[in-house]
């Protein structure tokens, strides 16, 4: 009746975990009841859970992504702070079996369930409005991805308390991951989460390449869109060719473990030298989907905060395009080890180098749009400036790894870990943090605090570097990534220092939470009246903050490459606003309860298959069939704004920027 | 200042000058709903790419167990192909009744290619079920693992388009021509082509070159 599933599931032998779990649990219930008792459902459901506004899903994306930060960071302090008292005659307190999978959640939460949502948040929020539109192309879809990806990121989760999550290491590598040496549920849960999750990113890749290349502002030609919005454009189409080889290759892995299929087994004629290829054709450009957005992010900080156009637009759309290229050249430089011969390595290794060559076109164009211009020191400048230095040694440590007898060398040592949390916390993590910075006001209508923004800059800044330049250290010194236990006692200082900056970035991530609370807080005096906070160039800043559910009134025109200063700089010149224009009704989608459905089904389904529990399983497929069919039965796609109802938003805006501009002079 | 010079200067509505490509503001959903779904098929097409590198590395994976030139039978595997593309041929008939508006030709039409749908996959599991008893099943090597995923991921796709057929029989009948059901039944086709598309690769690399002495 359920499978594999008894009472021996629930971790009672394991302190921390069921612990944790319950305090989890407790909180869950405890928020859960607090709206309950406030009578926030209805609001939740109706304007949040199923709203097709791509605004609102971008902020559910993002709350995603920094509950998924914390639960991520928590695995990340527990391996440092295993690995500091570990050393010599001293076990720690993990034993082997936990800290497995505390290094595989940590790495699988990280990428999958926070760096991904957290840019897939922006580029939801930021995109349809650079672009000058109303939507993305298919608002229901939107949410439905959500969904899915919410439901991936519940089963990894849930693997806390039913059950283990996988001991392979965030790619669960066979032949370990296969059912011989992995017989629990733990793969089972990875597998099943990242299937679900994976959907919802290829939908996210349909809509936002079909966005971005069919709905655009009238006016607004490639070669006028924000960079930003290119830099999507690029990440979505790697989603679209990338995600669907993830699919096949956990597919692949999940016929071996639940059929007895022999793809990456050692009997039967098995490769895993095969899934290594397959997985890694996906994860590299996997590490470009994350990288390209927080290039675009940097690129609008830059030119915003430094009072200039972008320092060569054209080559750095030009960049984004080789790199997205090139991205699916280089796949082989994760396993130089396996033995493909000298010729094979090379033309991995050259392409790997190349690659640095569009990144570091870009990294010159930031630092010329600097260059010359007003700049304004604020958060997301730090970060800005912050990453160019850090990201400059995590890329020379990468051109090193590129090398193949170097390569041999470091190859799973603490050295190969160093490099890529120095690209993705330099870059990933500090682009993020300098998005969420920059385009808070625009969700809310006001400013994050900005002293505390500073004080968690730093607190990443150093942060990073005290934990991670003692790993660069230990790789040469031969350790090796994911070691339980160090035998070695002369590593304690590394160590130690290294958990110090485990601490310093808890203090970040601490101060994230206590900048937020403030900032609600002492918003009245911080409210962003105007829309345009930080004298931005982009489209986004013609909105009021936050933007009306149609974003604009009628579509902007665009004239030239950044359009919302040029007509900026037109209304000051002229002392005049833009004509008002005849309103008209505007239709927009309706809500939908069924990307939550659709996700709760699967949800289900999926935790039905990790227990082997199959009728249940049927059970949720049939559920998610049901709901859309039901969904493409309904009449009505679109509710209609009065346009009596835009004049009125219209008209407010129109006063307030009326207002603005008689403060405005022309820039020098 | 006159209307013109309004205009030149970025003040009024509608004056954008002629860009060139998607100038003229959002396109209509008629372009974007195929537009979109042709990005999903060609997402589904990559992910069949993974499948057919895995056959091909692990082609002669046989473990000492049959290999491909002693499984497959061409002639059924001709009479396969020519129904799922026969079933295509009709697709396109259903799609042009569609456009005409004529309900009783689309019915007939698409409950056409669904059968001829039908006749292709009880085909394959007829091959499936051979090859399985007689013990040439996936279980057996690398080789067969990679075929019996390649084929029979294709045929999950043709079962999935055969529940999409029934459901927008359905639908058409319940709703008529409506300009989002017209819209739905062109991803459909796109979809149902598609599967041809990947039907052509298969038969060539998997039945062809694999039944070359």
């Amino acid at each position: 009746m359920f499978g594999k599933l008894t009472w021996d599931a629930i971790p009672l032998h394991e302190p921390i975990a069921w612990i944790t779990g319950l305090i989890v649990i407790l909180v869950i219930l405890a928020v859960l009841g607090w709206i309950t008792i406030k009578g926030w459902w209805p609001y939740l459901w109706g304007e949040w859970i199923t709203s097709t506004d791509h605004k609102r899903i971008g902020v559910m994306y993002i709350v995603l992504a920094l509950v998924m930060l914390v639960r991520g960071f928590a695995d990340a302090i527990m391996m440092r702070a295993q690995q500091s008292l570990a050393i010599g005659a001293s076990q720690g307190y993990l034993p082997p079996e936990h800290y497995d999978q505390i290094f595989t959640a940590h790495g699988t939460i990280m990428i999958f369930f926070m760096a991904m949502p957290f840019v897939i948040g922006l580029m939801n929020f930021v995109v349809p409005l650079q672009l000058g539109v109303r939507d993305v192309a298919f608002p229901t879809m939107n949410n439905v991805s959500f969904w899915l990806t919410a439901s991936g990121a519940l089963l990894v989760n849930v693997s806390l308390v039913i059950g283990e999550f996988a001991r392979t290491g965030w790619l669960a590598f066979p032949p370990l991951s296969e059912k011989a040496f992995s017989p629990g549920v733990g793969v089972d849960y990875y597998l099943v989460a990242l299937q679900i999750a994976g959907v919802g990113t290829v939908l996210t890749g349909v809509n936002f390449v079909t966005t971005i290349l069919k709905i655009r502002a009238p006016g607004m030609s490639y070669m006028r869109m924000p960079i930003f919005c290119w830099t999507a454009l690029a990440t979505n189409l790697l989603i679209l060719a990338a995600f669907p080889v993830l699919t096949a290759t956990l597919a692949l892995l999940m016929l071996d473990r639940y059929l007895g299929f022999h793809f990456f087994t050692n009997t039967g004629g098995g490769n895993s030298m095969l899934y290594m290829n397959l997985i890694w054709v996906w994860g590299h450009p996997e590490v470009y989907i994350l990288a390209l957005p927080a290039f675009g992010i940097f690129s609008e900080v830059a030119a915003t905060f430094s009072g200039k156009p972008l320092f060569g637009y054209r080559s750095m759309v030009f960049a984004t395009l080789a790199i997205c290229i090139i991205s699916f050249c280089v796949w082989l430089h994760h396993f130089f080890t396996m033995g493909a011969g000298a010729d094979v390595n090379a033309v991995f290794g050259i392409a790997s180098m190349i690659i640095a060559v569009p990144t570091g076109v870009k990294i010159f164009n930031w630092l010329f749009t600097m260059y010359g211009g007003r700049v304004r020191f604020t958060v997301p400048m730090h970060y800005l400036i912050g990453f160019m230095i850090t990201f400059a040694i995590g890329g020379m440590t990468g051109v090193l790894l590129a090398i193949p007898p170097v390569d041999f060398l470091v190859h799973n040592s603490l050295f190969l870990v160093a490099h890529f949390h120095n690209v993705i916390i330099g870059l990933v993590v500090f682009g993020v943090m300098a998005g969420y910075t920059y385009w808070f006001p625009k969700a809310f209508g006001f400013t994050l605090d900005e002293r505390i923004g500073k004080a968690i800059f730093w607190c990443w800044f150093i942060g990073f570097y005290l934990a991670w330049m003692p790993e660069y250290a230990l790789g040469f010194m031969g350790a090796t990534r994911r070691l339980q236990h160090i035998s070695d006692p002369s590593w304690t200082p590394y160590l130690t220092v290294a958990l110090i900056g485990a601490v310093v970035i808890l203090l970040g991530i601490v101060l994230t939470a206590v900048q937020l609370i403030y900032s609600i807080r002492t918003r009245d005096r911080r409210r962003d009246i105007t829309g345009d906070p930080w004298d931005g160039r982009t489209l986004e800043w013609l909105t009021l903050s936050p933007p009306p559910h149609f974003n604009f009134a009628v579509l902007p025109d665009v004239h030239g490459e950044e359009a919302y200063w040029t007509r900026k700089l037109t209304a000051i010149r002229e002392e005049r606003l833009i004509e008002e224009p005849k309103y008209e009704d505007i239709e927009m989608p309706l809500n939908t309860p069924t990307g939550v459905i659709c996700a709760f089904f699967a949800s289900i389904c999926g935790f039905a298959v990790i227990w082997h529990i199959w009728w249940l399983a049927i059970l949720g497929l049939i559920g998610a069939f049901a709901i859309f069919v039901w969904y493409a039965w309904r009449d009505e796609h679109e509710h209609i704004i009065p346009a009596e109802e835009v004049a009125r938003i219209e008209g407010e805006r129109r006063r307030i920027r009326g207002e603005l501009l008689k403060t405005l002079t022309m820039p020098a | 200042m006159s209307a013109s010079e309004a205009a030149a200067v970025g003040l009024t509505h509608g004056a954008s000058e002629d860009t060139g490509l998607g100038h003229r503001g959002p396109e209509s959903k008629s372009i974007v709903v195929p537009y979109g779904f042709w990005l999903f098929v060609l997402s589904d097409i990559v992910l069949f790419s993974a499948l057919f590198a895995t056959y091909a590395s692990l082609a002669h994976a046989t473990d000492g167990g049959p290999a491909s030139n002693q499984l497959f039978d061409r002639s059924l595997v001709a009479i396969e192909t020519v129904a799922l593309l026969l079933s295509s041929f009709v697709c396109g008939l259903a799609m042009i009744a569609a456009k005409r508006r004529n309900m009783v030709w689309t019915q007939v039409w698409l409950f056409v290619t669904g059968a001829l749908g039908a006749v292709f996959l009880a085909i394959e599991l007829y091959e499936f079920a051979h090859m399985i008893s007689i013990g040439a099943g996936p279980q057996r090597s690398a080789f067969l693992s990679s075929f019996f995923t390649l084929v029979g991921c294709h045929g999950a796709h043709v079962t999935a388009g055969l529940m999409w057929i029934g459901t927008m029989m359905a639908q058409v009948w319940a709703k008529g021509f409506r300009p989002h059901i017209i819209r739905r039944l062109l991803c459909l086709s796109i979809f149902w082509h598609a599967l041809d598309i990947i039907w052509v690769a298969i038969f060539t690399i998997v039945y062809l070159i694999g039944t070359l002495p």
